[in-house]
């Protein structure tokens, strides 16, 4: 395991006393150096929200770029430096929200990388406004009279989308968390953590209480994730007892793999070929 | 052979093709048009057709000259009719010859002399088996109509047909034979002039279109990475690329929606690709957020935004030059940025050199601006140079300065002279890099600092200095003074380029002044001497007059007269000399 320390930055850190988030960035610390990764060789890519700040308080690489949009600049910067490890990190606002069709066809690619989803069930930077997974009848500020809407089921659309990797973590079981985002980096194709995060600010609901309450880990002897139908089942566990572990695994062929990148030089690295350009008139002549 | 003879010796035709989208039009053009080139003359190849896939009403112009062509024509002097609708459109505005197919066109079949019928899809069906070699048939009708030997389209049709076996070969030459057969001696009445034999002598030229040249300029410049969501003009570069990802190791991606284009091409920009992007206007305006953050994150960025007739979907396979002002203003805040519009296909191919080596040196999004009418159209180009493509990176962090850093001690965004901060690639060994979208310090973190916003938004704008030092002037044509300059830009070079050619065969002193490198503008664009001078007239295919209102806000010069032209079609020759004979001007 390489020094925890090497990923510590000196930007100093802006959430609120209390935020869950603290628990996902000491995990996600955990999970690099357990893995022996350098900070040069991860890429983090955001968007913006509290959790899109993420990558600023660790010393990787980092493309903060905009809201909803960290999967599509994490695509390309992936598929042009596939020797990257590439991590995407945002909210639930900037992913299941303004980058939703970003999200659906991320699975679809099966780049292998991570997305980090913080799900806190509200809208933190905006000061307290409903997302798309705000529990039904939760009181915000754009849901005066409570939230019609039920929340969406993230991980029941990984399983649907035949997600490579699909998980879900808890900010308060930092272990857990680490060992799980650890696995997501190890696993080739897209891997999705959804991670369950209290808001002490905005969401007086689902409190650090109402998860600990809630919340246990699958038994890895008993569930096996690779059975699609289970894990479809088991995604739309949500309620007294909400699952962590990882739900859904399938082995299906990286975009690396596919697009003939896997073992060949990184597109950036690669330089014009003169003896090819060469012929390039050769096919319009008349 | 018959093609319109000038009093000055030399050939114009134009060979109009129309019926049903779907009929082949294209493939008729196409194979004359290879055919002309090979006997060493000229082609401009045009469409006009409507969006959809079957039907409707469709033409193919093809134009041939003794010398280069680079506008269609409004003249047509061979009318060829696949469908009864194009005969009853156009009969009555031919000059030469119409060929129609009388198995179509039963009643009220026209008389009179001008008038050749030819039963194309019945001889095809009787020789070939099927009514779609039929375009075959028109092939060799035409040959002869155009004084063309058969052997040349015999040629031809070989090696199109050759993948799919001898029997559709030579079932599709016996189709073009009857044509030829059928047609042969019946072009009298158009004078006749010397078609050059081909091979022997003959210079080898290209027939291509504006599309597949941005293409070649971008493999030309090793481009890496193109993402895209398809859209009409522009599907054609991102086709091409995606023809040739294999044998260049290039990737194509196509994105779920131009929000995720733009930000896949930033993203691969990023990590240290040559990445571009390609659409119309109204994808563009998906990606407009994205071209914000190329600006703020300083990430190079180069975006090709074939222009069509807007706003909203307008006409989606016609032409227009109505995205200037939006182009060199779109997306929040105030960054620098470049814009290029290539008035021809080897202005288009340079142009993406050029959009690379700006976008990578000042760090920031660079538009090469298309149309319709120059990606879709066919040129006859001798093969570009491959000189001066600025296939280099720039402005990267260099070797010794890596050296004299310590561990991570890498800042992305250093205050510079220039404004240019040396660009850091993820993965370098012992360095990390921040890129933010917000405003940020410069180490890349998040900042309020009122100083610092101060800081970064002046070294930002300082790069416009360094990039309109970059920007070629105009194309100034005659070099001494002229008595009038039409003054264009982007694709309108064609119509202008032939219209001044002509005023001056008829002894008016007229030139031309053409911007392919359009933003930043020079503090004087065009020469005081000139402004001062000669009377001025914009030619622009938008209704507003454009690049007229940039003039005047960048450079404070305005020009009074302007032809403009938006009824989605390219300007020709004649009727910009009708315009300005008529006074316009």
């Amino acid at each position: 395991m390489a020094d925890i320390d090497i990923f510590k930055s000196d930007d100093p850190i802006a959430w609120c006393p209390g935020c869950g988030n603290f628990g996902i960035l000491n995990a996600l610390k955990r999970a690099l150096a357990q893995l022996g990764l350098k900070p040069e060789d991860v890429l983090l890519v955001s968007g913006i929200g509290q959790a899109a700040k993420l990558p600023h308080y660790l010393r990787c690489n980092t493309f903060n770029g905009l809201h909803g949009r960290a999967l599509p600049a994490a695509t390309g910067a992936k598929i042009a430096g596939h020797d990257l490890v590439v991590i995407a990190v945002g909210g639930d606002g900037d992913g299941y929200a303004e980058g939703g069709n970003h999200f659906i066809h991320a699975m679809r690619r099966n780049l292998d990388m991570t997305y980090l989803v913080h799900n806190n069930q509200i809208y933190g930077l905006t000061k307290g406004q409903a997302s798309p997974t705000t529990d039904k009848d939760m009181v915000t500020g754009t849901t005066p009279g409570g939230n019609f809407l039920g929340p969406e089921k993230p991980l029941a659309l990984a399983v649907a989308a035949d997600c490579g990797f699909a998980a879900r973590g808890f900010a308060g079981e930092i272990d857990h968390l680490a060992g799980l985002i650890e696995q997501a980096v190890r696993h080739e194709g897209f891997s999705f953590v959804e991670i369950l995060q209290p808001c002490v600010s905005f969401n007086k609901v689902n409190t650090f209480a109402w998860y600990k309450e809630r919340v246990y880990v699958l038994d890895e002897a008993s569930y096996d994730p690779a059975d699609r139908a289970a894990a479809f089942q088991k995604a739309l566990e949500w309620g007294d007892r909400i699952p962590l572990g990882v739900i859904f695994r399938s082995d299906r062929r990286t975009y690396e793999d596919l697009a003939g990148l896997k073992g060949a030089k990184p597109l950036r690295d690669r330089n014009p070929d003169k003896e090819k350009l060469a012929g390039i008139f050769e096919e319009f002549f008349a | 052979m018959s093609m319109n003879k000038g009093e000055n010796g030399l050939c114009d035709l134009s060979v109009r093709i129309g019926g049903e989208a779907g009929q082949g039009m294209n493939s008729i053009s196409s194979l004359l048009g290879r055919a002309f080139v090979r006997h060493g003359l000229h082609v401009f190849i045009h469409h006009d057709v409507m969006s959809r896939i079957r039907g409707g009403h469709n033409f193919t112009q093809i134009r041939v000259s003794s010398r280069p062509v680079t506008s269609p024509s409004a003249r047509v002097d061979i009318l060829v009719c696949l469908d009864k609708n194009t005969l009853d459109l156009y009969k009555d505005r031919v000059a030469g010859l119409v060929l129609y197919d009388d198995g179509k066109v039963k009643e009220s079949a026209p008389a009179g002399p001008k008038f050749l019928a030819l039963p194309m899809e019945k001889i095809a069906e009787e020789t070939g088996g099927s009514a779609r070699m039929a375009n075959s048939v028109a092939s060799g009708a035409l040959a002869a109509l155009t004084g063309l030997s058969l052997e040349p389209i015999q040629d031809l049709l070989a090696e199109i047909f050759s993948g799919k076996g001898d029997k559709v070969v030579q079932a599709n030459r016996e189709c073009a034979r009857r044509g030829y057969e059928r047609m042969e001696g019946k072009r009298e009445g158009l004078p006749v002039c010397d078609l050059p034999s081909p091979g022997k002598g003959v210079r080898k030229r290209m027939l291509i279109t504006g599309s597949e040249a941005m293409a070649l300029g971008a493999l030309a410049a090793n481009v890496r990475f193109y993402s895209a969501y398809p859209m009409s003009p522009a599907t054609a570069i991102m086709e091409y690329l995606a023809s040739k990802q294999k044998e260049f190791g290039i990737v194509v991606e196509q994105a779920e929606d131009e929000i995720a284009a733009v930000n896949m091409a930033i993203g691969a920009f990023f990590s240290g690709a040559r990445a571009m992007t390609g659409t119309s206007g109204g994808g563009l305006a998906l990606m407009v957020e994205g071209i914000s953050l190329a600006g703020m994150t300083e990430t190079p960025l180069v975006v090709v935004d074939c222009q069509r007739p807007a706003p909203a979907t307008g006409f989606p396979t016609r032409t227009e030059q109505a995205d200037l002002l939006y182009v060199t203003h779109c997306a929040h805040g105030e960054f620098p940025r470049a814009v290029l519009a290539p008035g021809n296909v080897e202005q288009a191919f340079r142009s993406i050199g050029k959009a690379f080596y700006l976008a990578e040196k000042y760090q920031t999004p660079v538009f090469v601006l298309g149309d319709q009418h120059l990606n879709d159209s066919s040129w006859t180009v001798e093969p570009f140079a491959m000189d001066g493509l600025f296939t280099k990176p720039q402005s990267l962090v260099s070797e010794r300065m890596l050296k004299d850093m310590g561990p991570y001690e890498y800042s992305r965004y250093e205050i510079t002279d220039s404004g240019i901060s040396p660009r850091l690639l993820p993965g370098t060994p012992g360095q990390v890099l921040y890129a933010d979208s917000d405003e940020h310090t410069v180490e890349g973190h998040i900042t309020e600092s009122a100083g610092v916003r101060n800081a970064m938004v002046e070294k930002r704008l300082r790069k416009l200095a360094g990039l309109r030092e970059e920007m070629a002037g105009p194309r100034i044509f005659p070099d001494a003074q002229a008595d009038s300059y039409l003054v264009c830009w982007g694709s309108t070079l064609g119509a202008v380029e032939e219209t001044v050619r002509g005023l001056r065969e008829d002894g008016a002193n007229w030139g031309y002044i053409h911007f392919s490198e359009l933003y930043p503008l020079a503090e004087e664009p065009i020469p005081r001497e000139i402004t001062q001078k000669a009377r001025l007239v914009a030619v622009e295919n938008n209704a507003l007059g454009q690049f007229c209102k940039l003039l005047r806000m960048e450079a404070g010069l305005h020009i009074e007269t302007k032809i403009l032209k938006y009824d989605g079609r390219p300007f020709t020759p004649g009727e910009l000399r009708e315009k300005l004979e008529k006074g316009k001007g």
